[in-house]
């Protein structure tokens, strides 16, 4: 029995923004991570991906915290335990706060992931904090072009049918949308990663 | 069966639920159905990489780092500690975030309307990583409480706000460190929120050997991460 236990978790608070986006929201802070991902450099398709944070009574939630993690356009995660390496400059992160957008979106400008795996769909991992949930909680967001890798995705298909659509994001030009709701019917897939 | 491709699930007897009543935020935003099992690819086992060359050199030091004319206000402190995984193994180059409010309660975000006086010396916010050994360190000025609109009189008990990245991104922790002996513990239900047996673990212990003679209290914070689970090969020696 280890004497180390998990320190629990709390919530990111109301007041996160000068501290972990200061960038974005004009704080004189240099910020580790922004939803501008890509730079020119970085081989692979762009895109953006956007959306909102729907509380249970359908509003939209201006004080959300959406970080993303997500492969390069070949699939390989800028990690050591990914030994195939990847991307020059791309380190597959973003943070972004809701409260700078006049709709309370979020809005990630990178590229398109490839799948890490065989029989792996192309995906972002997405960790969702705000006021008001006090342990931090994992979703996806996969790419509704993709239909074929998204039916044949493990994560995906262990995902009750009838819920699946809240994890894919339509696209429309080169924009990618999808609301994360944090209740409801139609209530997004949190996964116990 | 050996197993180098796992990490140690997040354990639901230390994390507070999604949704705790008593805090009113957690009604209307934590969700309601199950979480749904994943089984742990390249996804969760990586996350981002940050070390020593993300930092500035006062980014540690709260006390300096947003000063304008003068030194902030209040009592200097050191926050200081290491962060390790469930085996007590150290774990280096852990990136740590924190923000704050200054010594009279007020955060300089936007947002924050409490009637106390902003410190023109003083922004709140800081970063760190961890040594060989797991360790970092941190001087600041100790938090002031704060009321928010939670219910009657309610008051948050001293605190700073910490974001760790450890190495993947299951292992992602957002907290908050509280201080010993504060009153408003035992009536703040974000921290009430944490299951009982857990909640020490978010109350730093006072060290007069971290503590600076003629200059600042020393406070220890030890953080414990999810990390990769033993494996037999390395059980073996």
């Amino acid at each position: 029995m280890s004497q180390w236990k998990q320190t629990p978790s709390q919530t990111v608070g109301p007041y996160f923004a000068y501290g972990l986006t200061a960038r974005q929201y004009n704080y004189p802070q240099t910020s580790i991570a922004e939803g501008a991902m890509a730079g020119e450099e970085v081989e692979g398709e762009r895109i953006r991906v956007e959306g909102r944070v729907l509380d249970g009574d359908g509003a939209p939630i201006p004080d959300a915290m959406i970080e993303i993690w997500q492969a390069d356009t070949r699939g390989r995660y800028a990690h050591p335990a990914d030994p195939r390496g990847s991307n020059a400059g791309f380190t597959g992160f973003g943070r972004t706060g809701t409260g700078t957008d006049p709709k309370c979106r979020f809005v990630f400008d990178t590229i398109k992931p490839g799948a890490a795996a065989e029989g792996d769909a192309p995906h972002l991992n997405v960790i969702v904090f705000m006021r008001g949930l006090l342990t931090h909680v994992y979703t996806r967001i996969y790419f509704s072009d993709e239909a074929d890798a998204n039916a044949a995705d493990p994560v995906l298909s262990a995902v009750p049918a009838d819920r699946r659509n809240t994890l894919i994001a339509d696209r429309d030009g080169n924009t990618y949308r999808l609301d994360i709701h944090m209740q409801g019917d139609n209530e997004t897939v949190f996964f116990d990663v | 069966m050996a197993d180098g491709n796992s990490i140690t699930p997040r354990d639901w007897a230390a994390h507070p639920p999604l949704i705790h009543p008593d805090y009113k935020s957690t009604v209307k935003r934590g969700p309601t159905k199950p979480l749904v099992p994943i089984r742990h690819s390249l996804s969760e086992l990586t996350g981002p990489v940050y070390g020593h060359e993300s930092l500035a050199p006062l980014d540690n030091d709260l006390t300096k780092n947003g000063a304008k004319n003068g030194e902030a206000l209040g009592e200097r402190i050191v926050v200081t500690g290491r962060v390790l995984d469930e085996l007590g193994r150290p774990q280096p180059n852990a990136l740590i975030e924190i923000w704050q409010a200054n010594a009279a309660g007020r955060y300089v975000h936007e947002n924050d309307r409490h009637d106390a006086p902003l410190d023109p010396n003083f922004f709140g916010g800081g970063r760190a990583v961890t040594d060989a050994e797991g360790r970092y360190r941190f001087y600041t000025i100790k938090p002031g409480a704060y009321p928010w609109p939670n219910h009657a009189n309610a008051w948050r008990p001293n605190h700073i706000h910490l974001s760790l990245f450890g190495p993947a991104f299951a292992s992602r922790l957002v907290t908050q460190m509280y201080f010993p002996g504060d009153p408003l513990l035992a009536l703040d239900p974000i921290f009430l929120g944490t299951p009982e047996g857990a909640r020490n673990r978010l109350v730093s212990d006072f060290s007069l050997d971290v503590t600076e003679e003629g200059f600042a209290l020393g406070y220890v914070f030890d953080i414990v991460l999810r990390g990769p689970r033993e494996t037999p090969m390395e059980a073996g020696r």
